[in-house]
């Protein structure tokens, strides 16, 4: 089962799902968000493992009271697993103060639910396959910018780079372009993706990269202030000592004009982020 | 909107067109519940519970009229739960278990008074967020294909989602059993203080049938078999929570006490003996049920 707003009258949510009846398992809810996590809490208790899609990510937070508090505990209050897929859907420009920039740091904080934020095929691939291989709920932070891409994003390591970016959901994209920039500039950094945001377990790669760079930064579509870039940066650093910096969304509201936006750290900013902190290092 | 009284939407004569095997079926349940409230009450005065109780006496006979007019609903209760747990057929002391915090409670010890469950009758755990069960309700309903029964007191009735649930419910024709165990309290604040409007009006107005009535049990079973084959409803059903909110005192005397009034409709029916010893093995059988697991000093 899928349950969603306004699943089948527009673009049957950007063409990611087949075009089905309610009989075959495509459920339109009515537009009451937090009833309608509910019904979909409601179905993953008695097995149905359902799909449940957030149109914009802000949305969360109305729709986050059945999935953290119900969904995101079952098991652990009842041993009765809540299975849930949830595709919340973050997009940029245009949407103002309802914040659909990716909201993945309020689940991250909460018990109970994994939280990933796959951009590539490969990758959506796999958080699919992490679902139907387990028995809880899974939280997908999705962005609209994920649905042009058709290519995997592999780790970028240098034997001589002076920075390590981690970058996170829609800011991949800015960071691969902002550290082809700094390359002109003699500025060499290594680039890892990260995808699994809760839990997060850095590979080795990534750590050596760290040990070798000696400087970091996690790069976010979310907010920073006591986000999941801070919050990942802190992990690192307590891991490796060493200094890992963050950089996501600004702590102001959006407006709806493209010069009040407030989305993804875009390429100048995190180009000028790595600038400033290697060339603090350097001092 | 509609007065409470003790009486409202009573059905002359309806409680002997009961069979006495059903109406002492019912009342043991009702017994039952009663009797293994006040042993909690009385544990919980020995300060041997640690967490928040949430007591259904003055309102246990409810779950036990439901149980008795359908037994096959999944079941989305809210935190005053006990009593549905019992009628339905919970182990009662996998409940005591709950009660005391041991890993051996039905919920293992993690869900205390307010979230219990138990998977082998269906029952679900409540998660505290009051009111959360109905659109969850729905939902099951929805993906199992199945009956499903859900509870809300009158406070709950006003969190936003339940009316998205319920309409969602009457749209989709989902097999819902909304049952509002209507005290006239928020903690303590009535429902005229909190709202004018009536969660029965609210129903009907989103095309479900819906039923008002007082806690009396036969009446409660004679709407619950009818309502079971034209859900979605709502039987919203006015009733007298004994004691506080949480814990065990009391603020007076209810303003009906429906368990004297179903003992009086009892010897009516010429039961008064066999009521009698029903109430009395329930007694023994509460109070075993707790000294089994938590002997008295």
């Amino acid at each position: 089962m899928l349950f969603g707003q306004c699943v089948t009258a527009v673009g049957w949510i950007g063409g990611t799902v087949p075009q089905l009846t309610e009989a075959e398992g495509i459920v339109e809810l009515s537009m009451a968000d937090v009833a309608g996590a509910g019904i979909a809490v409601g179905a993953a208790v008695v097995g149905r493992r359902p799909i449940y899609v957030i149109r914009y990510q802000g949305f969360m937070w109305y729709n986050a009271a059945p999935l953290l508090n119900y969904a995101a505990k079952s098991k652990a209050m009842w041993n009765v697993p809540c299975p849930i897929f949830v595709r919340a859907i973050a997009m940029e420009g245009g949407i103002g103060p309802v914040a659909s920039a990716s909201q993945h740091g309020m689940v991250m904080r909460m018990p109970g639910m994994p939280v990933c934020a796959p951009m590539t095929p490969g990758e959506w691939q796999e958080a699919w396959d992490w679902f139907m291989a387990h028995d809880d709920p899974l939280y997908v932070s999705e962005h609209r910018r994920s649905f042009a891409i058709d290519r995997e994003m592999r780790p970028q390591c240098h034997p001589r780079a002076d920075v390590t970016v981690l970058a996170v959901s829609a800011a991949r994209l800015n960071a691969e372009e902002a550290i082809v920039r700094l390359a002109r500039d003699g500025i060499v950094c290594d680039l890892f993706h990260l995808v699994w945001l809760k839990p997060f377990r850095p590979d080795e790669g990534l750590l050596q990269s760290l040990a070798r760079t000696g400087l970091g930064l996690v790069v976010d579509s979310d907010f920073e202030i006591a986000g999941p870039s801070r919050s990942i940066a802190h992990e690192l650093m307590l891991d490796t000592g060493v200094p890992v910096h963050a950089l996501g969304l600004a702590d102001r509201t959006a407006g709806f004009a493209p010069h009040l936006d407030n989305g993804t750290p875009e390429t100048a900013v995190i180009a000028d982020r790595i600038r400033a902190i290697v060339a603090r290092r350097r001092r | 909107m509609t007065t409470r009284t003790f009486d409202l939407g009573a059905i002359p004569g309806l409680p002997g067109t009961v069979s006495a095997a059903t109406s002492l079926a019912m009342f043991r349940r009702t017994c039952f519940n009663r009797f293994f409230e006040l042993e909690v009450a009385r544990v919980y005065d020995t300060g041997a519970i640690k967490a928040p109780i949430y007591l259904s006496l003055g309102q246990e006979q409810i779950p036990a009229a439901i149980a008795t007019a359908s037994r096959d609903f999944l079941i989305f209760a809210q935190h005053r739960a006990h009593s549905y747990y019992l009628s339905f057929g919970g182990d009662p002391g996998a409940l005591v278990d709950e009660l005391l915090a041991r890993p051996t409670g039905c919920a293992g010890g993690m869900g205390g008074s307010a979230s219990i469950h138990d998977p082998r009758i269906g029952m679900f755990g409540h998660s505290g967020l009051m009111g959360d069960q109905v659109p969850i309700a729905v939902g099951a309903a929805l993906g199992s294909g199945r009956p499903v029964l859900t509870v809300m007191g009158d406070a709950s009735a006003e969190e936003d989602y339940v009316f998205g649930a319920m309409g969602y419910a009457a749209t989709k024709r989902v097999p819902v059993l909304f049952v509002c165990e209507d005290n006239d309290r928020s903690i303590l604040t009535p429902v005229a203080t909190r709202r004018s409007w009536s969660l029965v009006e609210v129903a009907r107005a989103l095309g479900m049938t819906a039923v008002d009535v007082a806690d009396d049990p036969w009446l409660v079973a004679h709407h619950v078999a009818g309502l079971r084959t034209e859900l979605p409803a709502l039987l919203n059903v006015r009733t007298c929570r004994d004691v506080w909110h949480a814990g065990t005192g009391r603020d007076g005397e209810p303003e009906w006490d429906r368990f004297a009034l179903t003992g009086h409709t009892l010897e009516d029916l010429g039961l008064a003996t066999e009521a009698a010893r029903v109430e009395e093995e329930a007694r023994r059988a509460a109070a075993r049920v707790w000294d089994e697991r938590l002997p008295r000093r």
